[in-house]
């Protein structure tokens, strides 16, 4: 009956976004009164004992270095030996980059209901349902899962991080072994040095109100003295101005930050459907009518050149430096 | 070479959002339909591309849905691909889709599988996914790029803080984003050609889903903009720190 959550690690460091699913996975535990496990596939650096720190008693671990990168179909096999083992119920993943990859092709493998992008617990009174998001963040969809194991896929920055004093005991495991991946990585392109948009609590973005690239050195003080990630409009990916792994919208990257500061963005319907679930919305546009006005929760009708350098002196002062 | 692509049909972006049937069903009333942006502007093209590259490969589309969904594959015949093959079901759950998808896909000896990256109504990315699982597959997700060197493919793939690049033979299936292909508009030969490519129709195989839809709601609304005035920036930093106590 207990719930098993899907650990992902990045060259051997465990994601954010999958403290959120262990987080969640624990308290769903606690829910359905019964215990809550993880399972890590891979070579890791991270104490995995420390894990208990967000509720879960054990932690299944395959060290096996044929696994430190994601082959969605090996994975899925090791996973549901885990189930198989366990006797898990409910499978929690994050619905992050990994997520979305093995996530559907478990629910496929074993018949398994799933619902992808959860944002809460499921209300368990009478039945098992889950709200999720629907129609790019503009509606929730209430989706009950109807077959005996059950996968939830956990939307990222959709759930807190307890922090308790747990320690978790670690079982090393050799599931999926023998099984060569088919997916060979042969190349790691990482942006360094900046927080990754798509795990950033805070984002400053900027759009074409910014008249050109060379502008954009007060965007990135403001989002160093927040610690936020840099994130831009479709416009100024496609005129180069800013690299595309930027470029937050429709096309581009869907996040949900806590604070989203939009700075010289209209805000089209199409930048709205990738930024829409963030927590708070902020928006300095010199154009009162801008729609983007209407998605915000706070805003300044005014130039950028004279209102981002003020707010920047106020950030330092708020924060003494 | 034999590519699928599967293609969804899905409410234009800005369609207005609203929900009938006690909060059962989405509100069709005056909705545009448009092909899954990921689906004709990624997938789809980047599978045009291929074939403008080699010749004699071969394209075929699918699609789940009822007649309703025809004007979209024809739109989708007009871009490219030899001939479409509708499943004629309604929407139930992705894994209900996946599997139909699989059937369909299982008799055509395909050497790729391409999907987009999710539809922009249910946001699942789970259709992709499933179907490899189903036919046994290797699968990357979120592809930015894809290379065809014989038959081993060279795929980037976004990772958290940047990409990967990765090898696998084929068949292989790959969900497909931004960056796969630019997006293009259908020219008038293609129009007139699509008229007589082959749209194949066939009956759904007994497959149950395994979710249904309880409800939809909207989020609530937002309490409106506080606006602060230009000539005080730091009231707004302020609001930030002591009201929202978000930085």
């Amino acid at each position: 009956m207990s719930v098993l959550i899907f650990i992902d690690q990045a060259e051997g460091h465990i994601k954010k976004s999958s403290l959120e699913a262990l987080t969640y996975g624990a308290e769903l535990a606690v829910q359905l009164g019964t215990n809550a496990e993880g399972i890590v596939l891979g070579e890791v650096k991270d104490d995995l004992t420390a894990l208990g720190k967000q509720g879960v008693k054990k932690i299944q671990h395959v060290n096996n270095s044929a696994l430190n990168h994601l082959d969605a179909q090996v994975y899925t096999k090791a996973i549901a030996e885990a189930v198989a083992a366990t006797g898990a119920k409910v499978v929690v993943f994050s619905h992050n980059l990994s997520g979305k990859a093995i996530a559907p092709r478990l629910s496929a493998k074993l018949k398994a209901a799933m619902v992808a992008g959860a944002v809460g617990l499921p209300n368990t009174s009478g039945g098992f349902v889950v709200k999720k998001n629907v129609f790019s963040g503009k509606a929730f969809a209430n989706i009950s899962l109807n077959t005996d194991i059950k996968i939830i896929s956990l939307n990222p920055n959709s759930f807190h991080i307890t922090n308790g004093d747990g320690v978790a005991e670690v079982v090393s495991q050799n599931f999926a072994t023998g099984v060569s991946p088919k997916i060979k990585v042969t190349a790691v392109n990482k942006v360094t040095g900046e927080v990754p948009l798509s795990e950033a609590e805070l984002v400053v973005s900027a759009g074409r109100g910014l008249k050109g690239p060379e502008n954009w050195g007060m965007i990135e003080e403001m989002a160093h003295l927040l610690h936020a990630a840099t994130a831009c409009s479709r416009a100024v990916a496609d005129a180069g101005w800013r690299p595309h792994h930027e470029h937050v919208g429709q096309t581009g990257l869907a996040i949900a930050p806590n604070l989203y500061i939009a700075i010289g963005i209209s805000g089209a319907i199409q930048h709205l459907a990738g930024v829409n679930r963030s927590k708070v919305i902020v928006v300095i546009n010199k154009d009162p009518e801008a729609p983007f006005f209407k998605a915000a929760d706070y805003g300044i009708v005014g130039d950028a050149f004279d209102v981002v350098p003020k707010m920047n002196a106020a950030i330092k002062k708020m924060k003494g430096l | 070479m034999k590519i699928l692509v599967c293609i969804s049909k899905t409410p234009d972006t800005t369609a207005k959002i609203a929900f009938t049937d006690n909060n059962t069903k989405f509100a069709q009333d005056g909705v545009q339909w448009i092909i899954n942006p990921y689906d004709e502007w990624y997938a789809l093209v980047r599978a045009i591309e291929l074939k403008e590259k080699d010749a004699g490969t071969i394209i075929h589309l699918v699609t789940a849905g009822a007649a309703d969904a025809e004007p979209i594959i024809r739109k989708a015949l007009a871009l490219g691909g030899d001939e479409a093959i509708r499943i004629n079901t309604d929407s139930h759950d992705s894994y209900y889709i996946a599997a139909q998808i699989a059937e369909v896909a299982k008799q055509g000896g395909y050497d790729l599988v391409f999907t987009g990256k999710e539809t922009i109504d249910y946001n699942g990315s789970s259709i992709g996914g499933m179907v490899a699982e189903l036919l046994n597959l290797p699968y990357v997700s979120l592809a930015t790029k894809f290379e065809l060197n014989g038959t081993t493919a060279t795929i980037t793939r976004e990772i958290e803080g940047g990409e990967e690049v990765c090898e696998v033979s084929l068949p292989v299936a790959v969900s497909c984003q931004k960056g796969m292909a630019e997006a293009r508009i259908p020219n008038m030969r293609g129009i007139m050609a699509a008229r007589t490519k082959p749209l194949k129709v066939v009956e759904p195989a007994a497959i149950d889903a395994l979710t249904s839809i309880v409800s939809f709601e909207l989020p609530p609304a937002k309490a409106g903009v506080k606006l602060v005035s230009p000539d005080t920036p730091e009231e707004l930093v302020r609001l930030l720190h002591e009201e929202a106590k978000i930085i």
